[in-house]
C-alpha cells in the first residue's frame, strides 16, 4: 500500500500532485511548423524583389491614403444601404403574403447568383440598355427625364451594384436571425395584446440581433475586400490608387504589399469592433458569461494561457 | 350564476392542419369565476383549443365568445367581419395565456417582462406599471427577484413570473397550457399554489394539465378530451371516480 502514500493537505487528507502526460508529437510538430514559418518570413524579408524600402515609401503616400478613404466610404455606404434593403427583403420573405415572398426569393436568387463583377460592369454600362430614365404619366406628361450616363457615374454604379448584391446576402442573414428566435416569444408577446408589428419591434428584433450581428460582421469584412472590384469601373479606391502607381513605376509587388497591409489593418480593426458588438448583444444569452468588460476579457485571456 | 352568460363560450370549434384534424367540433362553456381543467392524452387538441380561444390560431369553423363578444370579429347583420390586427391584439389581451415553456422575454429583467405589455398596449406610464407589477410580484412571492434576469431563475420561478406577466394585462380569463409539465417535480408545488390562490380569488381559468389531484381539488368542471373531441365532462368527482370511456380509464390508470 506504499503507493497510497502522498503529501497531505492542511486537513490531513492525502492530496496527490498531478504529473501531466508528455505531448512529444504536438511539440515536435510545433517545432517543425514554427521553423518553416520562420524560414518563410526570413526569406521574404531578405528578398530584394519585395523592395521593402519602396513599401515604406508608399505606405502613407497621399494617393494611397485617398484610395483608402474611398474604400472605407464605399464600404460604409454600401453596408448601410444593404442592411436597410436586406432587412426589407427578409421581412418580405417572411411575410404572410405569397407574392411578397416570391419576389424576395427571386431577388435573392438573382443578386446572390450573378457574380458581383458582372453586376458591377452591367450597372456601369446601363446606358447601353436604357438611354434615358424618365417618368411619364398618361395625362400628366413627362415628369422628369435624365440621361442614364449622367445619372450612373462610376461611383453610382459601384454603390448600386455592390448594394444590390450585398443586400441579398444580408437578407438571408436577417431572415435566419429572425427565425432563430423561438416562436414562443412571438406567441407570448401577442397573447399579451401586442400587434405583430409591436411583437416584432420590441420582442423578436432585439433577440434576433445576437444571431444577426456576428455573420453581418463577417459580411462587412468580405464587403470591404469586395469593394476592390470597383477598380474595374475606374473608381479610385485603394487598389486603383496602387494600380495607377505601379502602372507608371512597375513597383508592382511593393504596392500590392502596401494594399495588403491596409486591408489587413482595417480588417483587424473591424474584427475587434465585431467582438465588442457580439459581446454586447449576447448579454442575455445563457451561454455567455455576462456583461463584456476589459477585466472579463483579461480573465478570459489568462484562462486561455493557463489551460495550455 | 346560471342566469349570467358564461365568460367563455365555445361552439362547434373545428381546426385541421392539412389532413390532421386537431379539433373536431368542440362545445364548452366556462362560467365567470370558475375553473375548468382539461385532461387528455397528448395530441388530443387541448393546446390548440387554448390557442383558438385567444385567436393565436384561427379555427376553420365554429366560434368562441369571451364575455359575450368575439375576439377576432365584429358581428353585423348575421355576419362575422374580421377586425383589424390592432383591434384583435387589444381584445386578445382580455385572455391571458401561460405557456408550458414559460416564454419569458430573455432580454428583459423580471420587472421589465411584466411592465412591457402594460406600457406598450395599455399605454401605462412606467411608474404606474412598476407599481402594479410589484403588487403582482408580491402575489406570486417573487418581489425580491424584480431585477433578476429570467435565466437566473428556476423553472418554477420563471413560471410564476409568467403568471404575473399575464395578470398585468388584467385579463378577464386566464388560460394555462400545461403550466407545470416542463418543471422539476420539486418545483410543481409552488406554481400550483399560485394557481390555487388565483382560483380562490375568483379568477376565471381554463387549465390544461396532467396534475389530476390539482384538478380534483380546484376544478369546478373537468373535461376529458381525446382526438379533438370532448368525450366526458362534469364535476371532477364524476369523471375521476366513475370514468365512462376507456380513454379516460386508461389515462387515470397511468396517472399517479
Amino acid at each position: 500500500m506504499n503507493d497510497r502514500q502522498g503529501p497531505q493537505d492542511g486537513a490531513g487528507r492525502i492530496s496527490y500532485p498531478i504529473v501531466p502526460r508528455p505531448r512529444y508529437a504536438t511539440l515536435a510538430l510545433a517545432v517543425i511548423v514554427g521553423a518553416l514559418t520562420l524560414a518563410l518570413i526570413v526569406s521574404m524579408a531578405g528578398n530584394a524583389n519585395f523592395q521593402w524600402d519602396a513599401v515604406a515609401h508608399y505606405l502613407f503616400h497621399p494617393s494611397i491614403l485617398r484610395g483608402l478613404a474611398m474604400t472605407l466610404v464605399l464600404t460604409a455606404v454600401v453596408l448601410a444601404i444593404s442592411v436597410a434593403l436586406g432587412t426589407v427583403i427578409a421581412l418580405m420573405r417572411l411575410s404572410s403574403s405569397r407574392v411578397m415572398g416570391v419576389i424576395a426569393l427571386v431577388y435573392v436568387w438573382v443578386f446572390r447568383g450573378v457574380p458581383s463583377l458582372i453586376q458591377l460592369i452591367f450597372w456601369f454600362n446601363l446606358a447601353l440598355v436604357v438611354r434615358e430614365i424618365s417618368l411619364t404619366i398618361p395625362g400628366l406628361g413627362t415628369l422628369f427625364s435624365i440621361d442614364t450616363n449622367d445619372l450612373i457615374s462610376p461611383y453610382a454604379a459601384a454603390v448600386i451594384a455592390l448594394s444590390l448584391c450585398e443586400a441579398a446576402y444580408i437578407a438571408e442573414i436577417v431572415r435566419a436571425g429572425i427565425l432563430s428566435v423561438s416562436a414562443g416569444q412571438g406567441d407570448a408577446a401577442r397573447s399579451l395584446g401586442m400587434t405583430r408589428q409591436q411583437a416584432f419591434r420590441r420582442i423578436i428584433a432585439p433577440q434576433s440581433l445576437r444571431f444577426i450581428i456576428p455573420p453581418t460582421g463577417n459580411a462587412a469584412i468580405s464587403l470591404l475586400k469586395l469593394t476592390s472590384l470597383v477598380t474595374y469601373v475606374a473608381v479610385d479606391d485603394l487598389f486603383y490608387a496602387a494600380q495607377s502607381i505601379y502602372a507608371r513605376t512597375f513597383e508592382t509587388i511593393p504596392l500590392l504589399a502596401v494594399v495588403a497591409f491596409w486591408y489587413l489593418a482595417v480588417v483587424t480593426v473591424m474584427s475587434i469592433g465585431q467582438g465588442f458588438l457580439e459581446a454586447h448583444y449576447s448579454q442575455f444569452d445563457t451561454r455567455s458569461k455576462g456583461r463584456w468588460s476589459l477585466r472579463r476579457a483579461g480573465a478570459d485571456l489568462r484562462d486561455l494561457w493557463g489551460s495550455r | 350564476m346560471s342566469t349570467r352568460q358564461p365568460m367563455i363560450s365555445i361552439r362547434g370549434l373545428t381546426k385541421s392542419y392539412g389532413e390532421a384534424r386537431v379539433l373536431a367540433g368542440v362545445d364548452l362553456d366556462v362560467n365567470v369565476g370558475s375553473v375548468t381543467c382539461i385532461i387528455g392524452p397528448s395530441g388530443s387538441g387541448k393546446s390548440t383549443l387554448l390557442r383558438c380561444i385567444n385567436h393565436l390560431e384561427i379555427p376553420d369553423a365554429g366560434h368562441v365568445t369571451i364575455d359575450g363578444g368575439f375576439l377576432g370579429y365584429d358581428l353585423r347583420q348575421g355576419r362575422l367581419y374580421e377586425v383589424s390586427e390592432k383591434v384583435l391584439a387589444r381584445r386578445r389581451a382580455d385572455v391571458g395565456l401561460v405557456f408550458q415553456s414559460f416564454n419569458l422575454f430573455p432580454h428583459m429583467t423580471v420587472i421589465e417582462n411584466i411592465i412591457e405589455a402594460p406600457r406598450v398596449v395599455r399605454r401605462l406610464g412606467t411608474d404606474q406599471a412598476v407599481k402594479e407589477a410589484e403588487v403582482l410580484l408580491d402575489r406570486v412571492g417573487l418581489r425580491e427577484k424584480a431585477n433578476a434576469w429570467p435565466r437566473d431563475l428556476s423553472g418554477g420561478q420563471q413560471q410564476r413570473v409568467a403568471i404575473a406577466r399575464a395578470l398585468a394585462m388584467k385579463p378577464k380569463a386566464l388560460l394555462f397550457d400545461e403550466p407545470t409539465s416542463a418543471l422539476d417535480p420539486l418545483l410543481v408545488g409552488e406554481v400550483l399554489k399560485v394557481m390555487r390562490d388565483l382560483a380562490a380569488h375568483g379568477t376565471t381559468m381554463i387549465v390544461v394539465t396532467h396534475e389530476i389531484e390539482f384538478a380534483r381539488d380546484v376544478a369546478d368542471q373537468l373535461v376529458f378530451m381525446e382526438d379533438g373531441r370532448i368525450l366526458e365532462q362534469g364535476t371532477p368527482a364524476d369523471l375521476l371516480d366513475n370514468p365512462q370511456t376507456s380513454g379516460l380509464q386508461r389515462l387515470l390508470s397511468r396517472a399517479p
